[in-house]
């Protein structure tokens, strides 16, 4: 492996090997009902990426990220990891490669104790003793789940249910943590947990990928906006980019909408603000540079 | 006898819990009005939702004290399936939602009118109003088992709307959308409180939603009301952060930028319409 490009941070995750990059090529899935997925999709992730996939209900999302982990075989292309046909690696390795947190907690949850849910995953990669405590402690802390360990995870509403499949995913310290739909559900302290766990897989130099419809998240926490439409790839950059002003019809083609400060700072002539925190920082500047009472809009 | 969904005083405590998950709420819901109901994870909005419905006690079990009232009859008296004709419930999980005994999605949507002995014609025509309404038309032959998060959850709303309820409550319906079916789904909840009269109880984290659709908003705190009132005093209260209620982004834009010591101007208030 050459791991090229990958940051020397991977102590962080104890003994787990570099950051792979990931490569899609010409990637199409079809489901046995013959309902078409994934057509011809090409996209190349770097080490440590941060990275959102946007798109329509429906628009192939969760199909491309359950490729990830040898979920979805494609029907048609191949999936790499640093340069690996996934295919080829074998599942108990690309389990300890690559982190899947579902959509629906309930496909997911199945212990008794939330605890031993979130050893699971942990254990099954061979972690034992009190290096398994201690990724189970972590993980529950940083989900807000430390005072629940001996609760049954039924007994948890959604909303932390949702944080316990994501702790039993965090628990297994992958190089790459894919997350579907990590906020929904969640309420404003919520996310901001979710936020920061993005925030620090990201900062430990590991590869985070989300599926979101929250746009204000999509914007504020990762570096690359992946935009799917039927199937396909149909836009990819920076937040700045794809929630610019130039490809608002772009993603209105794929039902989507800009955050609002984007949209706010494009009527205001501010350039891309495609964060509150731009935003503001862009009125100040307006104002900055104005003469008096210049601080008019277009 | 006076109609509305009325609850006066409730309370609620699980079967085997310790505390009250409602305690002492009062709530009242008018036939064409929508309702919003926010709060931190936890706070009893699900809760509310199933007592509202009736679920809780008559189905789960727990104590219940106070009174539930479907236009002026307590919810306690009423049948299970007189009851579901009164109030529909959408669960927060979609997937919980759908019966899993049918092969396509027109024959979910069917599936409750079908129940209520409906004829057929009847049983058509409202299953293509529900889809149309929530914009999932070309769904129909699909197999529901095989549907994306999102679209399984407007097939789970589809079919909550086809039994025509006089009071449908939703318990996240948009948590799973993308920002064009929340607007969609949004606005078609409008349209029916308006034209069919329903009353909605709509539970959503998405205050956007509630800033454009609700009348009144009721924000709950550890199983009781913190909050109550028009749509936009209760979305602009300050206290809507400490409570867990991310307020709706006009809100924060304007908040940031005064925090920020520069000027709200008018320009800056119409850019954000």
């Amino acid at each position: 492996m050459t791991a090229a490009g990958s940051p020397a941070g991977s102590a962080a995750w104890g003994s787990t090997a570099a950051v792979p990059s990931i490569e899609l090529e010409v990637v199409s899935f079809a489901y046995p009902d013959g309902t078409r997925a994934l057509s011809d999709v090409g996209l190349r992730i770097e080490a440590g990426e941060s990275v959102a996939i946007v798109g329509q209900n429906g628009s192939g999302k969760s199909t491309l990220v359950r490729h990830l982990n040898g979920l979805l075989r494609p029907t048609a292309g191949r999936v790499l990891l640093d340069g690996r046909d996934v295919r080829r690696i074998h599942v108990a390795r690309l389990a300890g490669l690559v982190g899947l947190a579902f959509q629906n907690p309930d496909r997911q949850l199945f212990a008794s104790r939330v605890s031993a849910e979130v050893a699971f995953g942990p254990r099954n990669l061979g972690i034992r003793g009190p290096e398994l405590d201690e990724r189970v402690q972590a993980a529950l802390a940083d989900t807000g789940l430390g005072a629940e360990a001996a609760t049954n995870p039924y007994d948890l509403g959604y909303s932390r249910r949702k944080l316990l499949a994501l702790a039993s995913v965090l628990a297994m310290r992958t190089p790459i943590l894919v997350l579907d739909e990590p906020t929904t559900g969640q309420d404003a302290r919520g996310v901001a947990r979710v936020r920061d766990v993005v925030a620090r897989a990201a900062g430990e130099g590991r590869t985070v990928i989300a599926i979101s419809h929250d746009m204000r998240f999509v914007a504020e926490s990762f570096r690359r906006v992946v935009v799917m439409r039927e199937g396909r790839v149909v836009l990819a950059g920076a937040p700045d980019v794809v929630f610019g002003e130039a490809a608002w019809p772009e993603l209105g083609a794929a039902y989507l909408e800009p955050p609002l400060a984007a949209v706010a700072g494009a009527r205001l002539g501010l350039g891309a603000t495609p964060t509150e925190s731009a935003f503001v920082t862009a009125v100040g500047r307006r104002r900055g540079g104005a003469t008096a009472g210049g601080a008019g809009a277009e | 006898m006076s109609a509305g969904l009325v609850l006066a005083g409730v309370s609620y405590r699980y079967a085997g819990a310790l505390g009250a998950a409602l305690a002492a709420v009062d709530l009242r819901l008018e036939p064409g009005r929508v309702v919003g109901v926010a709060g931190a994870n936890e706070s009893g909005k699900s809760t509310l939702c199933l007592v509202v419905a009736g679920l809780a006690p008559s189905v789960i079990g727990g104590r219940l004290d106070g009174s539930v009232r479907i236009d002026g009859v307590e919810t306690a008296a009423t049948r299970p399936h007189e009851l579901a004709q009164r109030c529909g419930l959408l669960f927060q999980n979609a997937s919980t939602q759908l019966s899993n005994t049918t092969a396509t999605v027109l024959e979910e949507v069917a599936f409750g009118p079908c129940n209520l002995g409906l004829p057929a014609a009847e049983v058509v025509e409202r299953v293509w109003w529900a889809l149309r309404a929530v914009g999932i038309e070309p769904l129909a032959p699909r197999d529901p088992a095989r549907l994306s998060g999102g679209q399984g959850q407007l097939v789970a709303l589809a079919s909550v709307l086809a039994l025509r309820p006089s009071y449908l409550v939703l318990d996240e319906p948009t948590s799973e959308l993308d920002p064009a079916g929340t607007r969609l789904v949004a606005e078609a909840l409008a349209r029916i409180a308006g034209e069919t009269g329903a009353g909605i109880l709509l539970v959503e984290h998405k205050t956007e939603v509630l800033a454009h659709i609700a009348d009144d908003v009721v924000v709950l705190e550890r199983g009781t009301v913190a909050l109550s009132g028009p749509a936009a005093e209760v979305l602009a209260d300050p206290r809507l952060v400490e409570l867990g209620v991310e307020p709706p982004a006009q809100v924060r834009l304007e908040r940031a930028v005064r925090a920020a010591g520069l000027e709200w101007s008018a320009a800056l208030a119409e850019a954000i319409e």
